[in-house]
């Protein structure tokens, strides 16, 4: 439980950052919040040579309206999320997933930006990203560029980042006020992360669904955006048979591993519970 | 107000400020605990002073070709790299366990569990050590392994045991295979087979209590000084038993036992993880020999829950046999124990299953018959006491279950079938067929209150109603009730039958009061958390009338605590709080003397009064004990030495039996398999009640380990011997926010032969605890034909259940 020897470095600035990663290269990682990272460091399951702190970086903090969107830096902590009153009025699945992360403790300290960008499948704001359709403003040694949630996970611990890179700002567009949203995670205690988790956004229309968006979480190598399993409710006043179809359709393209939340099938199943009681939850809100 | 009103209200207030036995005094080790102020082993830092980190087998079963130390000798700041072959010349490579057994220190030729010790290796700081563990470079041949223990006595299991495989006579008789430990038995086997035989009604279960760990907050440590002038060693460690620890060392070390110093200092939990001895212990203690300066050993949470002992793994086949309206007549139990790769469990030396032979409960069943095999398999070594005494918890599990499983063949009420079997009041001293005799019980009383509080019947009805809207569709949740009735054997122990290496398991209290009246008094236990510097004091401050608040109590430290077996088993009020009230009563009758001679009259004509002795008849006329004191220093009788001070050891005549009766309510989600606990009423009797906030506390803690246990906290293994889940991230602790809320009750049946009628309580919930959690999963299935479900009952599992029962369609 003692990390190897590093280097720590803190830089002020995105540009000193960027810089910092391109001359220290591969064995530099980048230290958010620290709380995937560092636990990795203390089974040496990771032993980066150098440490490049990004949270003296005020640049990256903050959470904005901006236009249509909700614009929030990398570098926020999930209590921020939680405390948010613009998350609040316009995004309030975000705090409601965000409460549902580990501890009080650790989400005064964990990253909303470190959450999304490390790509451990088990983090719960990927899935919900990828269901709210967000993009992630990136910028690396050769400038700025965005990327789609939902084309930036590739693998476990494996995403479209490239080593330099850092992830400075997520933009999520606003749903209409009348949308319907939940977060349903399955787990074992508090700090666990998910057994099966799912991520709803809907809108409704005279009873009818006439949008719908799923994220599934850590049931697979990546977070997963169930686009076909939507797809089949649009349309639909969300009856039992529809829900059944759509259910199937997300449990198929799950693929989660055999681990100690239980064995594949189990969590494939739970996927599928999860979706069930978030789309309940989420219809119960929807206004329209 | 009248006379006699103010003598009542004056005696009220001075037995008030003594703060003695039957009230909640606040703990006083709290003070300090809650501010971070406590000083526990690795808070130790001294002149010099070297770390030591383990290199440790990847493999559960493997022969080592070739070790290399000198990568890791090379890295600035490591001063010495030690194995098996700087251990074998001193004789050290192999210590003695507590069973009877060798346990390797260093591994010489095999490695026998993953994450087992094969180099130990010393730096000036505990990172460079870490590194330099790196650095070793050890080329194993790995061996086919056992994980499975009904394997090992397979005729062509691989030998795992090399060292001693033509060994076999082991410490508790023949053993019949190289990867056996020892068969014991108990009770009459042909009388029970022939209940059996004849029997109306029988049933018969694998009951698994599967392999968990106690998992104390702060992990094993220990820090070793020589000092080779005066060749006398100091070791701080976390150490529940530090006299027995000492002497282990001195017979291990050749060093003369008086020039050992074993103390140990705050211990932030134990729960039977701290007893036994371990390799770090060792080695720290060869290193700093070797050295001649201080070496710490440190575990981190993987090495604890990996290495040091783990509890249960008990694969109990359980039988009852009954008339066919009730009665139970006989009990049968095969137990297949898996000790791991050595014998290390801590039981006393000839108790190798340790009290599984409580295991008829708290019934009178007049006949049974029980046999244990202990077997060696490629996992660590341990089959400690977690939270009970010796096995209990596994004996408690066995019958608790099992008296379900026989209420249900029979059709009859779980609690009516206890009743009708229980022990009554008047049997007691009770001869149990397995050889106990239990000091007094009166089981009817506490389970009739239970059953009243928790509102039984109507419990039953509520179930009744939603099992049939579960069969309709109109939920998808089972509600579950789970009942036990436990007793348990603790405060080891009689001279009779319990000894550790040797030593009788009494214990010991001394006592000293200072000239101005204030105390402070040394005990043979060693508290890890249960509250002794509190609950002592009241013992004392009863019985000699000094307010507890001017005693001071103190333990761990072998060159000033009277020789004591130390901390487990519930043993420290059965035992040493014995010692304390005796050592306090010789204290009160020299203080009588001394008071008689004060007041000039004859001692039969003095009583006590509290906090004083006064003169019969003459209530003006008394000498407080604090006056007694300062003359038991200034101007003692004539012919009488002057000071005030006893001790004891305590030799108990028999164990104690506290018992209880538990209930729980529970709501599962066959879904998920989730199970939510709606209610948990635990009532206990312990006896005479030394300080019902402290005994709160301990039950709580109890059951929530019990609750851990039972749904879901494991120790788990795959077929390559790898241990799963060996961290805070899968092994599970409950936090606050999944613990469930607990009602605590009690009723109070005093031990007749210990001499404040106390019995102990620390692991009576979790004892009691396990079965009942795993009673109220049982009992939500039991309606939908599931049969016995094994712990533990964490979703998945349950939703297994579930599956199997086509609940999900």
């Amino acid at each position: 439980m003692i990390p190897g020897a590093f280097d720590y470095h803190r830089p002020a600035t995105v540009e000193d950052a960027v810089g910092l990663l391109a001359k220290l290269g591969e064995e530099a990682n980048i230290l958010a919040g620290g709380h995937s990272l560092i636990p990795l460091m203390k089974t040496r399951l990771a032993s980066p040579e150098h440490l490049v702190d990004i949270s003296g970086i005020g640049d990256l903090k903050g959470i904005a309206v901006r236009g249509e969107e909700i614009v929030i830096g990398a570098m926020t902590t999930q209590f921020e999320l939680i405390t948010s009153h613009d998350l609040e009025k316009h995004l309030p699945v975000i705090a409601e997933t965000s409460r549902l992360i580990a501890d009080p403790q650790i989400r005064y300290k964990g990253t909303f930006g470190g959450n999304v960008a490390n790509g451990d499948p088990g983090n719960d704001m990927p899935a919900l990203m990828m269901c709210l359709g967000a993009t992630y403003a990136v910028t690396g040694p050769g400038g700025s560029r965005d990327i789609a949630a939902r084309d930036f996970y590739q693998g476990a611990y494996f995403t479209s980042l490239e080593h330099g890179d850092i992830l400075t700002e997520v933009r999520i567009p606003i749903p209409p006020a009348d949308h319907g949203y939940a977060y349903e995670k399955l787990k074992r205690k508090v700090g666990d992360y998910a057994t099966a988790a799912a991520a709803v956004a809907i809108t409704m229309a005279d009873g009818k669904c006439t949008s719908a968006s799923i994220g599934l979480t850590n049931v697979s190598e990546t977070p997963l955006w169930a686009s076909a399993a939507a797809e089949l409710l649009v349309g639909t006043n969300l009856d039992k048979a529809s829900v059944d179809a759509a259910v199937a359709a997300a449990e198929a393209i799950t693929e989660p591993a055999t681990d100690m939340r239980g064995p594949s099938e189990y969590r494939t199943k739970m996927a599928g519970v999860m979706m069930r009681r978030a789309l309940e939850r989420a219809q119960s809100r929807a206004k329209g | 107000m009248n006379d006699q009103t103010k003598i009542d209200q004056d005696r009220a207030e001075r037995t008030e400020k003594l703060q003695g036995m039957g009230c909640k005094r606040k703990r006083v080790e709290d003070i300090r605990f809650t501010q971070g102020k406590g000083s526990y082993v690795d808070d130790l830092k001294l002149p010099g002073m070297l770390f030591g980190d383990f290199v440790r087998s990847p493999h559960a079963h493997a022969r080592i070709k070739s070790i290399d130390t000198s990568r890791a000798k090379a890295l600035p700041g490591v001063v010495a790299v030690l194995t098996a072959a700087d251990l074998k010349p001193l004789g050290l490579h192999y210590m003695p366990t507590l069973a009877g057994d060798v346990q390797a220190v260093l591994a010489e030729e095999k490695v026998l569990f993953q994450n087992q010790e094969v180099a130990f290796v010393i730096a000036e700081d505990r990172y460079i050590a870490s590194d330099a563990t790196e650095l070793v470079d050890v080329d194993y041949e790995a061996l086919p392994c056992i994980v499975d223990p009904f394997r090992s006595m397979d005729e062509d299991a691989p030998i795992l045991r090399e060292d001693i495989q033509d060994k076999m006579e082991g410490a508790h008789g023949p053993r019949k295979h190289p990867n056996h430990i020892f068969e014991w038995q108990i009770g009459d086997k042909d009388a029970t087979d022939k209940v059996f035989a004849e029997a109306d009604v029988t049933i018969k279960e694998m009951l698994v209590d599967h392999r968990t760990h106690p998992s104390p907050l702060e992990t094993c440590q220990s820090v070793a000084s020589f000092d080779k002038v005066k060749g006398e060693l100091t070791l701080w460690g976390t150490f529940q038993a530090p006299h027995v620890i000492r002497t282990v060392v001195s017979l291990i070390s050749g060093l003369p036992e008086h020039k050992i110093h074993v103390i140990a200092p705050d211990i932030g939990g134990g729960f039977g993880n701290k007893v036994g001895a371990y390799a770090g212990y060792v080695c720290s203690v060869v290193g700093s020999i070797v050295l001649g300066v201080p070496v710490k050993w440190v575990e981190d949470r993987m090495e604890n829950l990996s290495t040091t002992s783990f509890a249960r793994d008990y694969h109990m086949t359980t039988e009852l046999a009954a008339t066919k309206d009730g009665k139970i007549q006989g009990m049968r139990v095969h137990v297949l124990a898996d000790h791991g790769a050595f014998d290390a469990c801590a039981d006393p030396s000839k108790w190798p299953a340790g009290f599984m032979n409580i295991c008829t409960g708290s019934y009178d069943i007049p006949t049974a018959h029980l046999v244990v095999d202990g077997v060696y398999t490629n996992k660590a070594s341990g089959g400690v006491a977690y939270r009970c005494s010796f096995r209990v918890t596994e004996a408690v599990f066995a019958i608790e279950r099992a008296v379900e499983l026989l209420a249900e063949k029979l059709g009859m009420d779980a609690a009516e079938l206890r009743i009708k079997n229980f022990i009554k009041p008047e049997q007691f001293p009770y001869k149990s067929a397995l050889g106990w005799e239990y000091d007094s019980g009166d089981y009817h009383t506490a389970m009739k209150k239970a059953m009243d509080t928790v509102g039984y019947k109507e419990l039953r009805a509520e179930q009744a109603k939603k099992r049939e809207a579960f069969k309709r569709g109109e939920t998808r949740e089972i509600m579950g009730i789970g009942i036990s009735f436990f007793t348990e054997i603790v405060g080891a122990g009689p001279s009779k039958n319990c000894d550790i290496l040797g030593v009788a398991m009494f214990d010991s209290a001394e006592i000293r009061i200072h000239p101005t009246g204030s105390v402070i008094a040394r005990m043979g236990t060693k508290s890890q958390g249960q509250g002794h510097e509190t609950t002592y004091a009241q013992i004392i401050a009863t019985e000699i009338g000094i307010p507890a608040d001017d005693i001071m109590i103190e333990e761990g430290n072998t060159d000033t605590a009277p020789y004591g077996l130390g901390t487990y088993g519930s043993r420290s009020t059965p035992v040493a709080g014995a010692a304390t009230a005796v050592s306090a009563r010789k204290i009160k009758a020299k203080a009588q003397m001394i008071a008689a001679h004060m007041l000039e009259v004859h001692e039969g004509d003095l009583e006590w009064d509290v906090d004083r002795f006064r003169v019969k008849g003459l209530p003006e006329k008394f000498k407080t004990m604090k006056e007694i004191a300062w003359a038991s220093y200034n101007a003692p009788p004539p012919n009488m030495e002057p000071g005030l001070e006893a001790v004891n050891y305590y030799e108990p005549p028999n164990m104690t039996y506290p018992f209880g009766a538990y209930f729980c309510v529970m709501d599962i989600d066959v879904d998920t398999g989730v199970a939510k606990t709606r209610r948990f009423y635990a009532l206990d009797d312990c006896g005479t009640r030394i300080n019902p906030m402290v005994i709160e506390g301990q039950v709580h803690g109890g059951l929530t380990e019990a609750f851990a246990c039972a749904m879901g906290q494991e120790i788990r293994y795959d077929e390559h011997g790898n241990v799963m889940g060996a961290s805070f991230m899968d092994f599970f602790l409950p936090t606050a926010v999944e613990t469930p809320h607990w009602e605590t009750d009690h009723t109070v049946t005093p031990s007749p032969h210990h001499p404040i009628g106390a019995k102990g309580v620390g692991e009576s919930p979790h004892v009691g605890g396990v079965p009942c959690f795993s009673n109220a999963v049982n009992d939500a299935y039991a309606f939908l034909g599931a049969g016995h479900i094994q712990m533990p009952h964490d979703a998945w599992r349950l939703w297994q259940v579930g599956e199997k029962l086509g609940l999900h369609a």
